[in-house]
């Protein structure tokens, strides 16, 4: 436990005094990939036990609307209270249909979660309090009560980011470790031993569910104060899509391989988009095909060669 | 019951055309086991390729009930071209593969054909609404409906029984539905199971193009209508039970009168009235209205 905050802490700084000497435009793609990374170690938690969610762009959405309300009505602009208020609500709205969830597997799970998210996103563009299609914008943060001077807004966004990013994946860490942690993989693994083990699977998915919308949420909220707009396209299905690609690319073995994850699809989503405009969507497709093909326990596997064995 | 013919009528429409195209997901489903997102762009494919043949059949002054067969042909055609190219050059390395990583190779098809598609045929809507006048209107008291509206319900029935009939009364049938059952049982039978994978995997394709070329003239061909017909049809099949053909038609049914009350009572709930119907199904059938309940491993 102590060598692993050390660790955690010495990579935090390390990344920390790295991310002072980045260009802006850097800072600001790293800050969006780690709060989208956010969003992707959620849906890694789901799926230690097995299951994949097609909507967690909508809690990332659910946290991004709360800071941002939050923000413009009742003028909380703190940016370390905003992720966390945003990952609360993100979880108090989804935590009545997470029992329900709970009992889907498989496809069935995928499509549920897929059409709750795009009951979410009709809502989201009919509701004109928030904007509608449009959606709402979001001032500037400040940082424990201060206000932040324009050459240095992108840098404290990112290290407000790399902070939350560091906590979540020490927290990640042990909880994969624990007897929670473990009962998830044995979930996948065959979840009818584990009920007779004693196991609640129900109890267990529920839970993971839960946490995986904190996360999301937390990560959204982020993401809008980097942004400064949120608009529903958040919650659309193709960006959830994103997130589960990321969630494979990095693989169940390793929280770390997520955020690289997701600074690599950042990477080459800035590049291909900069280079290639009309073309960017096929060599994003061409990159999934060739990672599921030749990397199939992901990026995760290339540093930690624990063989994964499957049940029979 | 003005009100109510209307949207009976205006529900079968959208429902004909949405059972052909959900008929071909159900179909790769039952017979690869691929959840296909990138349906709705062989879909949308189908609709570019119906709209530059119909284009080409107007040019050539022949009579325009041509553009109908023009509209079959192109469907025939891409599906001949595209099918053998993607499922032997690309999906059967993926075969055996868990259920949800088969989701996301289909969802890099389905990026990747987004771009393709733009590719070939920019980024300008097509307009093709020749053949939707084609058959007039029919008056039912007071009230007119589109001819061709009902030629796509014929349309539907006639794809439908022929599936049916295909599926359960002849032999490639019975070989089809070994397949489903047990591939390695099949394969020790003597069947090419990966022929059967191909022929199955072009038929799904060909109803997608099919269903994409004939709402063609319905509305405006552009990037983006793959979109919106996955996850409806993605709706439908759930909603039926993946891999049933009753299923398909009836789920095709429920949307398609769902979507039709949505738009003419409460326009609001059109763009998630379908999506709610999916999930309460799921709730109360988690497997779909027509799929049987499956053994678990222990």
């Amino acid at each position: 436990m102590a060598k692993l905050l050390f660790t955690a802490l010495v990579v935090l700084l390390g990344c920390l005094g790295v991310g002072l000497v980045l260009p802006k435009w850097l800072q600001f793609m790293l800050t969006m990939a780690m709060a989208n990374g956010l969003v992707s170690l959620g849906l890694v938690i789901l799926m230690r036990g097995g299951v994949v969610a097609f909507g967690q762009g909508l809690m990332a959405a659910l946290g991004g609307y709360t800071a941002a309300l939050v923000f413009e009505h009742f003028q909380w602009t703190e940016a370390l209270a905003l992720p966390l208020l945003g990952g609360l609500s993100a979880m108090l709205i989804t935590a009545p249909f997470a029992p329900l969830l709970a009992r889907y597997r498989g496809i069935f799970f995928s499509m549920l979660t897929l059409a709750l998210s795009m009951v979410g996103y009709g809502l989201l563009v009919k509701t004109d309090a928030l904007g509608g299609s449009d959606g709402i914008n979001m001032g500037r943060v400040h940082l424990l009560g201060h206000v932040l001077p324009d050459e240095w807004v992108s840098y404290s966004l990112l290290a407000v980011t790399m902070c939350f990013v560091a906590l979540s994946l020490v927290w990640a860490k042990v909880y994969f470790a624990s007897t929670r942690g473990l009962v998830t993989r044995a979930i996948r693994d065959n979840e009818l031993r584990v009920e007779y083990m004693g196991g609640s699977v129900a109890q267990t998915m529920a839970i993971n569910f839960v946490v995986a919308a904190f996360l999301a949420g937390m990560g959204g909220a982020l993401a809008v104060m980097a942004l400064g707009h949120i608009d529903p396209n958040f919650s659309y299905w193709t960006t959830s899509g994103e997130f589960v690609f990321v969630a494979i690319l990095a693989g169940s073995q390793s929280v770390m391989a997520v955020m690289l994850s997701s600074v690599l699809l950042e990477v080459v989503r800035s590049f291909s988009s900069a280079y290639f405009p009309t073309t960017w969507q096929l060599a994003l497709g061409l990159f999934l095909l060739l990672v599921i093909r030749f990397l199939p326990q992901g990026l995760g596997a290339l540093w930690r060669s624990k063989p994964q064995e499957e049940a029979p | 019951m003005q009100l109510a013919l209307t949207i009976l009528v205006d529900g079968l429409s959208y429902a004909s055309w949405l059972f052909i195209v959900a008929l071909g997901l159900t179909l790769v489903f039952g017979v690869l086991k691929i959840l296909n997102i990138a349906h709705g762009s062989f879909y949308a494919l189908g609709a570019y390729m119906a709209a530059s043949a119909v284009a080409l059949v107007n040019n050539l002054n022949v009579s325009p009930y041509f553009s109908l067969l023009a509209m079959l042909l192109a469907a025939v055609a891409l599906a001949a071209l595209v099918a053998p190219v993607t499922e032997r050059g690309l999906l059967r390395f993926f075969y055996g593969r868990d259920e949800v990583l088969l989701v996301l190779v289909t969802y890099a098809m389905f990026l990747m054909l987004e771009d393709i598609t733009k590719l070939i045929w920019g980024a300008n809507p097509y307009y093709v609404s020749e053949p939707y006048a084609l058959f007039g209107n029919l008056d039912f008291g007071n009230q007119s409906y589109v001819g061709y509206d009902l030629l796509l319900v014929v349309l539907a029935v006639v794809v439908g029984s022929a599936m049916w009939w295909g599926l359960n009364r002849t032999r490639f049938g019975k070989i089809v539905t070994a397949v489903i059952h047990s591939p390695e049982v099949a394969a020790s039978m003597g069947v090419k199971v990966s022929r059967v994978y191909m022929v199955a995997f072009s038929m799904g394709l060909f109803l997608a193009a099919l269903g994409g070329a004939f709402t063609a003239p319905m509305i405006s061909v552009q990037p983006g209508v793959s979109v919106g017909v996955i996850i409806i049809s993605f709706a439908v099949v759930i909603i039926g039970g993946l891999g049933s053909i009753e299923g398909a038609a009836i789920g095709a049914l429920i949307v398609g009168l769902a979507r039709a009350f949505a738009v003419h009572l409460m326009p609001v709930a059109e763009l998630f009235s379908v999506y709610v119907v999916m999930a309460l199904v799921l709730m109360f059938r988690p497997q779909g209205l027509f799929q049987r309940i499956q053994a678990r491993k222990i």
